[in-house]
């Protein structure tokens, strides 16, 4: 794909764009990597501690805590989020705070708070998933590709005997 | 007057009769905070929209502007102004505010001198005996449009430039001591191929270099005519890149001093705004606060502001078009005779 628009650029772009590149600095992926994990790590900290305290206070099993914990996850997102904080640590953590389900509580948050000024309905509703939907459509398609495979390579799953 | 291809001279001295700008809390903590005339400590401006208060920016920097000239705004011929909102609803509802005759234009971050040269020809060409000419952005109304909403959590590489929050003026009359529009360089559309919209220094460097060299020809001028040349948004990539060019192209740029205004107006060290500045106030908050004080004042005699834009939309660059670049050189001089 890269050498396929390569090709349709002239002899004076390619020049230029060779040129750009060596004044580019790149993104350092080695200090992102590094940071993303230590900020998705952290999160996932809170988020165990949270179901602990789940489990030992409030009497949830295990299995149970973790519905509550991902909606407190999701509300400590949206108020950061809505107070202008979290776009700040994510330029510091990147991936580290976009991965986990408080980037995903982030990104409906941020959209509709962005868009409250075109109005609840056609604003905050209808551009809430602006960033959100393609994440929820194409994981729809993958968990539907990924059922087919399964169906298809252990069809005894599917049939539950 | 037309000068060689594309650049007007104006002979009959166009003065800036007086300038305003406008800006918002984060260049107000800058290092060029005390060149601003007005500094919001609230990023809304106490507006409840973005967009309102980008409008409220370029109401306020025109109406400062015309004040300072000691002019009404009924004595105003003719406005031009843009910014880079679609539709550039900032201008014109600042337009529809001011009541004067409007001239709208679109030239993204190239409009504040895209905006002076038309004014300045206007007022040369005696079309005008007053034109006010201004430009704006707003930082949070551009993330939202061209971006993610201003909340969301993305990581920006280091290529990314910060846009500037603000409004620069000015009014342009027929006779004044000064600092007058000595001439100016239409830029034409310079398109490398580029496709990154986080990294537009480097797609608009060449843009930069096309216009100074037209400029340099058309009227046949070596860089040493200016005390100071500098480029609108370019930021530390850009700016490196149109320095690997100028050597390139044998432009003797080592006779003048060549600057950027995207690598002015904010610190590098305390202000995280990866290469640089960016957006239209970015070089009209710098020329018409930072430089036209040192026009006044003596420091500078003679500059070249060339303003850089990257003409490109949400909608071109998601259908994966290259990202189509224009700048526009406009030099103002003290009014000190020649020496």
């Amino acid at each position: 794909m890269a050498n396929k628009k390569k090709k349709k650029l002239t002899p004076v772009q390619q020049e230029y764009q060779e040129l750009a590149k060596k004044r580019e600095p790149a993104r350092p992926v080695v200090k992102n990597c590094f940071r993303a994990f230590i900020a998705g790590g952290t999160i996932c900290l809170i988020g165990q501690a949270v179901q602990e305290m789940f489990v030992h206070w409030a009497g949830f099993t295990e299995k149970k805590a973790s519905d509550p914990t991902v909606a407190v996850m999701i509300l400590l997102s949206v108020i950061l989020t809505s107070l202008g904080v979290y776009d700040k640590i994510a330029q510091w953590a990147g991936a580290g705070s976009a991965v986990p389900v408080t980037g995903f509580a982030n990104s409906m948050a941020s959209a509709a708070l962005e868009h409250r000024s075109e109005g609840y309905v056609l604003g905050v509703g209808g551009k809430m998933f602006k960033l959100a939907g393609p994440v929820i459509v194409f994981g729809t398609v993958a968990a539907f590709i990924v059922g087919i495979l399964h169906w298809i390579f252990n069809p005894a799953a599917v049939g539950g005997s | 007057m037309l000068k060689g291809h594309q650049s007007w001279l104006f002979e009959n001295k166009p003065t800036i009769l007086a300038e305003a700008t406008v800006v918002g809390p984060f260049e107000g903590q800058g290092p060029l905070a005390n060149d601003f005339d007005i500094i919001h400590g609230d990023l809304r401006m106490g507006q409840d929209s973005w967009e309102k208060a980008e409008r409220t920016l370029m109401e306020e920097a025109t109406k400062l502007a015309v004040e300072n000239a000691g002019l009404t705004k009924e004595q105003i011929n003719f406005f031009v102004g843009g910014d880079l909102m679609n539709q550039i609803i900032s201008s014109s509802f600042a337009a529809r505010t001011l009541a004067i005759p409007y001239i709208g234009i679109f030239g993204a971050c190239s409009t504040s001198m895209e905006s002076l040269a038309i004014a300045a020809n206007l007022v040369n060409s005696r079309s005008a005996k007053y034109a006010l000419s201004s430009a704006s952005s707003h930082n949070a109304s551009v993330e939202k449009q061209f971006r993610y909403p201003t909340e969301y959590g993305s990581q920006k590489p280091p290529t990314a430039q910060f846009t500037v929050t603000g409004a620069g003026a000015s009014v342009i009359a027929q006779k004044g001591e000064g600092p007058y529009v000595t001439s100016a360089t239409i830029g034409r559309i310079i398109d490398m191929g580029m496709t990154d919209p986080f990294n537009m220094g480097a797609a608009m460097a060449p843009a930069a270099v096309d216009t100074i060299q037209a400029h340099f020809r058309d009227f046949r001028i070596e860089p040493g005519h200016y005390d100071l040349i500098v480029t609108g948004d370019l930021s530390k990539v850009g700016y490196e890149i149109a320095n690997d060019l100028f050597k390139k192209h044998h432009i003797p740029m080592q006779q003048t001093v060549y600057k950027d205004c995207g690598m002015m107006i904010y610190d590098y060290e305390k202000q995280m705004v990866q290469a640089g500045a960016s957006g239209c106030a970015c070089s009209a908050v710098v020329t018409y606060g930072h430089l036209l004080k040192k026009l006044r004042n003596r420091e500078l005699n003679r500059i070249l502001v060339v303003a850089t834009g990257a003409l490109l939309s949400p909608l071109s660059y998601q259908q994966g078009e290259s990202i189509p670049c224009i700048a526009h050189a406009v030099s103002i001089e003290s009014g000190v005779e020649n020496t």
